[in-house]
């Protein structure tokens, strides 16, 4: 069902009420990031034209229990690589990443003030998911990771770039370098994450914010982001060039088919 | 307080937070347990454990240093090396 103020999908739903448009993501397991959701992205994209029109925030978070969202649907990207040939993978991997580079960017760019209201699993894609945004409002239980260097990736969803923009290049480095997951309270140090809450409080949160943001002057909300909030284009743009490089490679394969045959409990663990 | 009480109330209190978090009774649980198979947990859900345990005590936890870590009482050690 797609209309201007709503829509219900399989993998996201958004509603918009009072000026403020929430976003919802409930495919399961965590929200994983694949051609289904992408397609639901693109949707929620050509309506942000008419959303934003009567809206001042943009709220995303989780509807499902395992957190706001576990990054990259692997097991896709993997069959697919499977059952297409070398070069098509290729090809359909960069399609994928400048499709979804296209939402993110229409995201992070919005004319409204956008929150990422997070719980427990925020990695990989997930996270990126949430850097488009201007504020990160974190549930204590939430952790942050990008996992990808296991698999022999980089972030492939613009997350170097707009972790760069945001922190210091030692965080970024930590974060990247060590495959690492960090903690909300840790995150808020290094300032990644605006406020920490307290457990299922994060959209409770964002809300109470986002009736804050409703009360300041629009325009200058908006010239405020356009000034503080560029978009690293050049560095987007280099972020795929260097994923694909890395995804042609055969190691990558193999930790694809190491981590979607894997029945170690341990998974997400390097 | 020598160390090893301390070792011995850091492991009690895990034993303790996980129980609670899982809502396992506390008396099923053992030092020395597996406890992916005691607290019935996946890997998604350790991770909630990692973060119950880093913010009871309030330690950073990186998660390749529990790599191989099954048993509550190596966690333990684990936590007690960054208090």
């Amino acid at each position: 069902m797609l209309s201007a103020q709503q829509f219900q999908g399989q993998a996201l739903s958004w509603q918009v009420q009072g000026g403020v448009i929430e976003l919802a993501l409930h495919r399961e397991p965590c929200n994983e990031l694949g051609s289904l959701s992408l397609l639901e992205f693109e949707k929620f994209a050509s309506a942000l034209d008419h959303l934003e029109r009567d809206a001042h925030t943009l709220i995303l978070y989780s509807e499902l229990k395992c957190g706001f969202c576990a990054g990259a649907d692997l097991r896709e990207l993997y069959q697919q690589s499977q059952t297409r040939g070398e070069l098509q993978a290729s090809r359909g991997v960069r399609d994928f990443l400048e499709r979804i580079h296209r939402v993110l960017n229409r995201i992070d760019g919005a004319p409204l003030t956008t929150i990422a209201a997070v719980h427990g699993v925020t990695f990989g894609g997930g996270l990126e998911l949430a850097l488009a945004c201007d504020l990160i409002i974190a549930d204590k239980m939430a952790r942050f990771c990008f996992p990808e260097l296991r698999l022999g990736l980089i972030p492939g969803f613009g997350g170097i770039p707009r972790l760069k923009r945001d922190l210091g290049n030692a965080f970024v480095r930590d974060l990247l370098l060590t495959g690492r997951s960090v903690n909300a309270t840790k995150a808020q140090q290094v300032g990644l994450v605006s406020q920490v809450v307290g457990e299922g409080e994060a959209l409770r949160s964002a809300r109470a914010t986002a009736a804050q943001v409703g009360k300041f002057d629009r325009q200058t909300s908006l010239t405020a982001k356009r000034f503080i909030k560029p978009i690293p284009l050049d560095e987007l743009r280099k972020e795929i060039d260097i994923f694909c490089e890395l995804f042609a490679r055969s190691a990558v394969q193999a930790g694809l088919k190491k981590f979607v045959e894997s029945r170690d409990a341990q998974p997400y663990l390097p | 307080m020598t160390f090893m009480e301390t070792a011995e109330k850091t492991l009690d209190q895990i034993l303790t937070l996980a129980a609670a978090h899982f809502k396992v009774p506390r008396e099923e649980l053992s030092p020395d347990e597996d406890f992916f198979k005691a607290l019935r947990i996946d890997s998604l859900q350790t991770l909630d454990l990692l973060t119950k345990l880093e913010n009871h005590f309030r330690v950073e936890l990186p998660d390749y240093e529990l790599q191989g870590v099954t048993d509550f009482r190596t966690l333990a050690t684990k936590i007690q090396a960054r208090l």
